[in-house]
């Protein structure tokens, strides 16, 4: 596996200094460091923070990570008002991003949700960037930074520099530059096309965002430099490429239906839709092409986040706990501090019975799980998991967070105790019948199935439907046709036929979408005509 | 150990999505028009700036994508099991599924309530000048205040020679010669010590030296002297800055026709043209007072509530609120005191032996005593009344009229008052 300094550094990684070691793969620490001097009185409590205070805290935290050996990239922290906090919020969390109304929609709700007191801002925003960059809420307290700074700076940070889909998928290094670039290519257009035709663009795009990701091959990387240079390169390029496809089909006006037969495009259904768009939509502007591909490298940069709740907060969460209780064990910590942040612990991983999984409360008692297999193993514990039973907990619970994602994390290290402690049970709603069955409960004949229903639970590409562009009518009148198969006979949402309407502004022609059930028949099938003009 | 800087972002932009909210409210402008409108229908002329409330229905607002809707096979896994056994049924509630299976799909699941926000004061006001039509020039001579008042504001080194401060100037006068002289000074002083020594020493050789000395001093003290007594950088001046100011007070009359014939629209166009000369007049006067006078074939002077929602019928004499204007500015508001404006809103109707007297009162006693006089006609059908106010327009710069059967045509009435004000600085 390549790690992210080859790729990043690859004069470095190529030639090593002599003398010191290779810095490829850092190896997880089997046990923790031990503290070098215990403090004289533990760190001061005021309820307010301020600046001297959150670096004194900062300073403990970052050294008590690194006992652990937690890798993570450098943080950032700014303060914040509660307002900046919404305007974050207004923006999916990043500090730029070009302006649209459906945001301007979000902060109208965000401020008036917040202002009526139904609801509080999260204490943090945690921005998956190299320097990782922290929000502290100013509103908190002493106690609440310090729980931010070990959940976002050492638990979320290291989780975005070490897993694998975010080393796949995302370049932290480069994704604020992105998206200045994209505030300011998107402003451009606006002031030169109008608002109006980049507002319905987006919003067109932003219905397909979901099915804008790759999910099997990794795009390549690129400065922001290289990506203005090819922006130029690419809107001409792309055009006379859009051009040539309709040009080069061979003219047999006297047998159009073998020649459809003969070829067929794509030749293979293409699952993301927006980048098939930005490169075949016949009638799209080069900018309007760009503005596409936008919004689909955003969407790409989220996707791993959105495959990864369960382990992400379940990891930041483990790790303030962890951190912040090894803290008060070394003496650093006052009681008082212990209370508060405690407090907001236990709200963070309260599950309601029988509502929605919370993914902190999982993540958190899943990866404590963990710990507790290694350190004290029950006979179930050896049999479920003979290779983590008994070992050495820190790199067992590194591998844990490297090399998984919320599906496969809770296909592998679901234990039955973890079952029994949430009291989880399967409901099988099978539309055919008139009751709910309950499938699966947390005993010993559940227990597999159970894992396999919850793993299937956090799969993204069971969540969202399974849409596909399957053909074009080149011969014809160009309509594009897309497939939806269903899954567990699934049906499409209602808001299909909405969804279509801008896919068909998108292309330009008209569009289907034919629903298929596991048997292959067309099951559905919605259109919109070609829009006049 | 080398930590990173904590940046302190709490005083640079906030308000960073101000460009997503203006891209929101140009999506739903009419639903914030109607919005507007309806408030200002609901509020009295007092009050009309302040912000609003906005509902707004929340399938306007949806972003479809691709989902699941209910049907077909699943299973979801939940916690908190206390009752269930393997294989136990729950009937499904009534009405398709939901409740238990709600599962992802419920979580935008807020209900059919309109989405609901507040437009500010800033907003409101952007909207309300946009359905009259405006001119930009008039939303500035709005938003400015126009009387201007100069007040001191420390000292400049440049200026008029009248604002010179003479105490400062040689205060800095003095210190410069202080400065510049110092040293030549203080030699000068251990100079005249020597001298001293010197003539009380009578040895032969000591006479050059004195000669020396003194030559010394002499040029010393030529220098010390061309130190200008007063320089250019020591002149101080009075700075000046002129702050803008709200001047005295205004009266303002709005007359009234409530007969029959006035329906609600036309009271509402009339509102318009009411709240905009008041927003006017507030820009320009601290203090302001409304006086509400309507009329059928009396006129009464009454409070807002009565003046645009009671409905009264009969006949109509115009003349009648005219005198009754008249006598409360002789009763209570003295010319020489108070600002007067005058705004008249009527269908145009009138008995017809009235109009005649209606210009003679105008032209004779109240034009000479108001600062501004609008009539604003909301029926188009011309009668006496137009035609007799129409002789008073063309030689009466201060009497402006005006048709308006819908609100944009309401701005023009005001033209000559906003251009007067908006060309002055």
């Amino acid at each position: 596996m390549s790690s992210r300094e080859d790729r990043r550094h690859p004069e470095r990684a190529a030639t090593p200094p002599r003398g010191m070691p290779e810095r490829r793969q850092r190896q997880p620490l089997r046990r923790m460091l031990p503290l070098l001097q215990r403090p004289t009185q533990p760190l001061p409590s005021p309820n307010d923070w301020s600046f001297e205070l959150i670096e004194d805290y900062h300073a403990v935290i970052k050294q008590t990570a690194e006992r652990f050996g937690l890798d993570t990239y450098a943080n950032q922290l700014e303060v914040i008002t509660a307002e900046q906090m919404m305007d974050a919020y207004a923006s999916v969390g990043m500090p730029v991003n070009y302006r649209h109304w459906s945001y301007g929609k979000e902060f109208i709700a965000t401020e008036r949700h917040y202002k009526r007191g139904q609801m509080g801002l999260a204490y943090e925003i945690v921005i998956n960037a190299d320097p990782c960059i922290a929000y502290l809420m100013e509103e908190n307290t002493l106690a609440m930074q310090a729980l931010v700074i070990a959940h976002a700076c050492y638990g979320h940070n290291s989780f975005f520099k070490g897993n694998y889909l975010f080393r796949m998928w995302t370049d932290a290094s480069s994704i604020i530059d992105y998206l200045v670039y994209a505030k300011n290519y998107v402003a451009d257009c606006e002031e030169r096309h109008g608002l109006d035709a980049v507002e319905t663009l987006l919003d067109s795009c932003h219905a397909l965002m979901n099915h804008g990701v790759d999910r099997y091959h990794r795009p390549a990387k690129l400065s922001l430099a290289e990506e203005r240079a090819r922006q130029k390169e690419r809107e001409q390029h792309a055009q006379s490429q859009v051009n040539d496809l309709w040009r080069t089909l061979p003219r047999r006006p006297d047998r159009p239906d073998e020649a459809a037969e003969s070829r067929r495009f794509p030749e293979e259904p293409q699952e993301n839709l927006l980048y098939f768009i930005e490169k075949n939509a016949p009638l799209l502007e080069p900018w309007q092409r760009e503005v596409v591909r936008i919004v689909r490298k955003i969407a790409q940069y989220f996707y791993p986040q959105r495959q990864t709740q369960v382990m992400n907060e379940g990891w930041a969460t483990f790790w303030h706990h962890r951190l912040l209780n090894q803290m008060y064990d070394d003496g650093y910590l006052s009681d008082g501090m212990m209370i508060e942040w405690l407090k907001s612990h236990t709200n963070v991983v309260h599950q309601h019975p029988g509502a929605n999984l919370n993914p902190y409360a999982l993540g958190f008692a899943m990866y404590t799980d963990i710990k507790r297999i290694c350190e004290a193993p029950t006979d179930e514990d050896r049999a479920w998991f003979p290779d983590i039973a008994g070992g050495d907990w820190l790199p067992t619970l590194d591998h844990a967070m490297r090399n998984f994602k919320d599906e496969s994390f809770i296909g592998q290290y679901l234990s039955p105790k973890l079952m029994r402690d949430f009291r989880l049970f399967a409901i099988l709603d099978d539309e055919a019948k008139s009751d709910y069955e309950i499938s699966a409960i947390h005993d010993e004949a559940g227990y597999r199935h159970l894992r396999q229903a919850l793993s299937r639970q956090y799969d993204l590409s069971a969540r969202e439907p399974d849409i596909q562009v399957w053909n074009v009518n080149l011969r014809g009148d160009r309509s594009l046709t897309l497939r939806h198969v269903q899954h567990q006979n699934r049906p499409l949402h209602e808001s299909a036929q909405d969804v279509l309407k801008h896919v068909g502004r998108l292309w330009g022609f008209a569009v289907a979408l034919e629903s298929v059930n596991a048997r292959g028949d067309v099951t559905r099938r919605w259109s919109v005509p070609a829009q006049a003009g | 150990m080398s930590l990173q800087q904590i940046i302190d972002r709490r005083l640079s932009g906030k308000n960073k999505s101000i460009g997503n909210r203006e891209r929101f409210l140009r999506r739903h402008k009419e639903q914030i028009r109607e919005a507007v409108k309806r408030a200002v229908d609901g509020r009295g002329i007092r009050d009309i700036e302040r912000g609003e409330d906005v509902h707004i229905p929340k399938k306007d607002l949806s972003e479809p994508v691709f989902g699941h809707g209910d049907g077909g096979v699943r299973e979801v896994v939940r916690p908190g099991n206390q009752e269930y056994v393997k294989g136990d049924r729950v009937a499904k509630p009534k009405g398709g599924s939901g409740g238990q299976g709600g599962g992802q799909a419920s979580d935008s699941g807020e209900g059919e309530d309109d989405f609901v926000f507040h437009l500010s004061r800033e907003e409101f006001m952007q909207v309300f000048f946009d359905d009259l039509a405006l001119p930009n020039l008039a939303r500035t001579t709005l938003a400015d205040t126009p009387e201007w008042k100069s007040q001191r504001a420390g000292f400049v080194s440049d200026g008029t020679p009248t604002n010179l401060h003479v105490v400062r100037s040689m205060r800095g006068a003095l210190g410069r010669r202080i400065a510049l002289g110092m040293d030549k000074r203080r030699e000068l002083h251990e100079l005249e010590a020597r001298e001293q020594e010197l003539l009380r020493d009578d040895r032969p050789e000591t006479a050059r030296l004195l000669l020396e000395t003194r030559e010394r001093i002499r040029a010393l003290k030529a220098r010390l002297a061309a130190i200008p007594f007063l320089d250019p950088i020591d002149l101080r001046f009075r700075a000046r800055v002129r702050i803008p100011v709200p001047t005295t007070r205004a009266v303002m009359f709005c007359l009234m026709d409530v007969s029959g014939s006035m329906d609600e629209a036309r009271k509402d166009l009339a509102k318009r043209f009411f709240i905009l000369l008041y927003l006017f007049l507030t820009r320009h006067y601290e203090k302001i007072d409304v006086v509400f006078i309507r009329h059928h074939t009396q006129a009464q002077e009454v409070d807002e509530q009565a003046f645009f929602h009671a409905t009264e019928t009969g006949g109509t004499v115009v003349s009648s609120a005219l005198v009754l204007m008249e006598q409360i500015i002789r009763e209570r508001y003295s010319p020489t005191e108070w600002n007067i404006y005058g705004a008249q809103a009527s269908d145009g109707d009138n008995w017809h032996h009235d109009s005649g007297r209606c210009r003679e009162l105008l032209a004779d006693k109240l034009l000479p005593l108001c600062r501004y006089f609008a009539y604003v006609q909301v029926a188009e059908p011309e009668q006496n009344l137009w035609e007799e106010y129409g002789k008073l327009a063309g030689n009466m710069p201060h009497f402006a009229m005006r048709k308006a059967v819908e609100a944009a045509q309401i701005y023009p009435v005001f033209r000559e008052l906003f251009r007067k004000e908006g060309a002055s600085p």
